[in-house]
């Protein structure tokens, strides 16, 4: 059951509903009462996307056509800036492998941009990585108001690997970014980070779901939501740990500002674990801003707008300082500054 | 330059400040002490426009123009600065960021020119070199982390680089060592002038020894009920604030 397969068969009873648990804060069938035709190309996509300036190969996939595979062989690093793109409205699905060679490592910047109105897609990605080789995501959600879209990603490491993510989004009328990681342990290590920040109606869910399956493998996650207007952010991160993974050391932190009385945090971090010599644990927190910080910088000259653009982005900075790579880092930083000084 | 008249606060319904009347001329250093509970911090929250300190009565004028009916950023903009008794934590913003916004923001809404990165840096720079603050410190988030003393002095280092008119000291004592009050009170004393003016709050007279005010004036249940000359401050130190409790009562 998915978006995937609702567009690709037509029956409405494959998509998501509130009846799943995995779905119930972000309903499909509810909101899709007719699935629209395929989408035809009807307007220009945007020359250049948001990761134009850091990354030298650029790969675009418009409403569902284009390339399907990536590989990166053994021992070498690519920087690959991988573009889907939503040109007219209808519906699109869009399937694309990703193989990271033994030893190798990508820098995968991926956008998806919405340059019509009306569309409904997913996105699958299916990402190997080999062993001791490593990936860098960093997945930039630009959909329009109008958008229903899913992003679904399921990333198997092999043994050392690496998995650095950082998903930062707006929202869309319903969004999704779903990823699914197996961290085999013998020193993988895994980051799937995460920043949303829904304004206006939009409605942003970062969906995670870690499996250990072996012994010491990590797992860090820090996601950071600012929420305003009537916007929802819904964040859902499961860690499993299965029997045996021992020496798991498995963190997980989610923190949510919310701006306004109408907007909503939904949150459900879960561990579930089967393995005895373990470390895990888990934060949460939603609440709104400190008004005592407000005050403070109110007294200093800094109007009230200026003092929540400035907290906020320090709120959600925290979570895009761990991308490593300045230039990304950069673009990322200006994305969640335009997103938040919005009025 | 600040002009206070029969002002009445609440706060969360309760009267605080009962018919506060107090002029600081400009140039002058005045203390406000008093017992703890008279509404010394109140007087300083309700005249920097804290949420939650309500005016029910009274006026508070700076210059001559109202304050009161301003937001708190206005109040800054005009020239007040509150040196707060606990200075608040902002993390994940630089304090060179936080000042150099603030300094920005004033100067934008008094249609002053923005000062530059590097004369920024090199204005903080020698300010932060006076009060013996490490430069590194203001890469880090504004106060966290910081000792009861570090914060103090961060306090003053915004009020130099800010440069009010009116500078309002709210138990800028407290948490100082010897050595800390030492530094705090040079950094307050190298800013008096005939253009500015100062309000001391303290519960102490240990403060005035290192910030001599012009005058003094004791605060008990809500009301100023005895000003006088520095040498009040020795009396209340000696006899306590026993007597003015009755009179206020």
């Amino acid at each position: 059951m998915s978006l995937a397969r609702a567009i690709e068969t037509g029956d409405l009873a494959e998509l998501p509903s509130r009846r799943d648990e995995d779905w119930r804060w972000t309903d499909l069938r509810g909101l899709l009462r007719v699935l629209p035709g395929p989408t035809l190309a009807d307007a220009a996509a945007p020359t250049t996307g948001p990761f134009a300036a850091v990354a030298a190969h650029r790969i675009e996939i418009a409403n569902g056509r284009g390339e399907t595979h990536y590989a990166v062989a053994k021992g070498r690093s690519d920087v690959l800036d991988l573009r889907f793109l939503s040109t007219g409205s209808g519906s699109h699905v869009a399937r694309f492998t990703i193989e990271i060679g033994q030893g190798a490592s990508l820098r995968l910047l991926e956008s998806h941009e919405g340059a019509a109105a009306d569309y409904v897609r997913e996105i699958d990605l299916a990402i190997t990585i080999g062993q001791g080789g490593a990936l860098d995501r960093v997945v930039l959600m630009a959909d329009c108001d109008s958008a229903i879209s899913v992003v679904d990603a399921t990333v198997t490491l092999g043994v050392g690997a690496r998995l650095s993510q950082t998903v930062l989004t707006d929202g869309a009328k319903r969004q999704r970014v779903e990823t699914r990681v197996v961290n085999p342990g013998g020193g993988a290590s895994v980051r799937l980070d995460g920043v949303y920040l829904p304004a206006a109606k939009r409605h942003a869910d970062i969906t995670t779901i870690v499996t250990h399956t072996g012994v010491g493998g990590t797992t860090d996650q820090l996601v950071k939501g600012v929420v305003r207007d009537q916007a929802r952010g819904v964040f859902q991160g499961r860690i499993v740990v299965r029997p045996g993974a021992d020496k798991t050391d498995a963190r997980m932190g989610h923190h949510a500002l919310i701006l306004s009385d109408r907007a909503e945090v939904d949150a459900k971090p879960e561990l579930e674990i089967y393995a005895d010599d373990v470390a895990c644990a888990h934060g949460n927190t939603v609440g709104s801003l400190d008004e005592e910080a407000l005050f403070y910088a109110g007294q200093r000259g800094i109007p009230d707008g200026d003092a929540v653009a400035m907290l906020t982005r320090a709120f959600v900075g925290e979570a895009i300082d761990r991308i490593e790579d300045a230039a990304v880092r950069g673009v990322c930083l200006s994305w969640a500054q335009g997103r938040l000084e919005r009025p | 330059m600040l002009s206070i008249h029969d002002l009445h606060v609440s706060v969360g319904g309760k009267a605080i400040l009962d018919g506060l009347t107090l002029d600081v001329p400009a140039g002058e250093v005045h203390a406000v002490m008093g017992p703890n509970g008279a509404g010394k911090s109140t007087l300083s929250y309700a005249l920097a426009g804290r949420p939650g300190y309500d005016v029910t009565a009274g006026t508070a004028t700076l210059d001559g123009a109202d304050l009161l009916g301003l937001a708190p950023d206005e109040r800054a903009a005009r020239g007040l600065f509150l040196s707060f008794q606990y200075p608040t934590e902002i993390p994940g913003v630089p304090a060179l960021t936080f000042i150099r916004t603030a300094l920005n923001a004033q100067h934008k809404a008094r249609d002053e020119p923005e000062v530059s990165a590097p004369n920024f840096l090199k204005l903080i720079r020698a300010k932060a070199a006076d009060l013996k603050i490490d430069f590194d410190m203001l890469k880090r988030g504004l106060n966290v982390g910081f000792s009861g003393g570090e914060k103090k002095r961060m306090e003053i280092l915004q009020m130099a680089v800010l440069s009010p008119r009116l500078a309002i000291l709210d138990e800028t004592d407290s948490g100082l060592d010897i050595d800390a009050l030492r530094i705090v009170a040079d950094g307050v004393n190298a800013m008096r002038g005939p253009d500015r003016a100062m309000l001391v709050i303290t519960h102490y007279q240990r403060l005035l020894d290192y910030i001599r005010p012009d005058a003094v004036h004791v605060l008990a249940a809500g009301r100023i009920v005895a000003s006088g000359g520095p040498e009040l401050a020795h009396e209340l130190e000696r006899a306590g604030y026993d007597k003015y409790a009755k009179v206020a009562a």
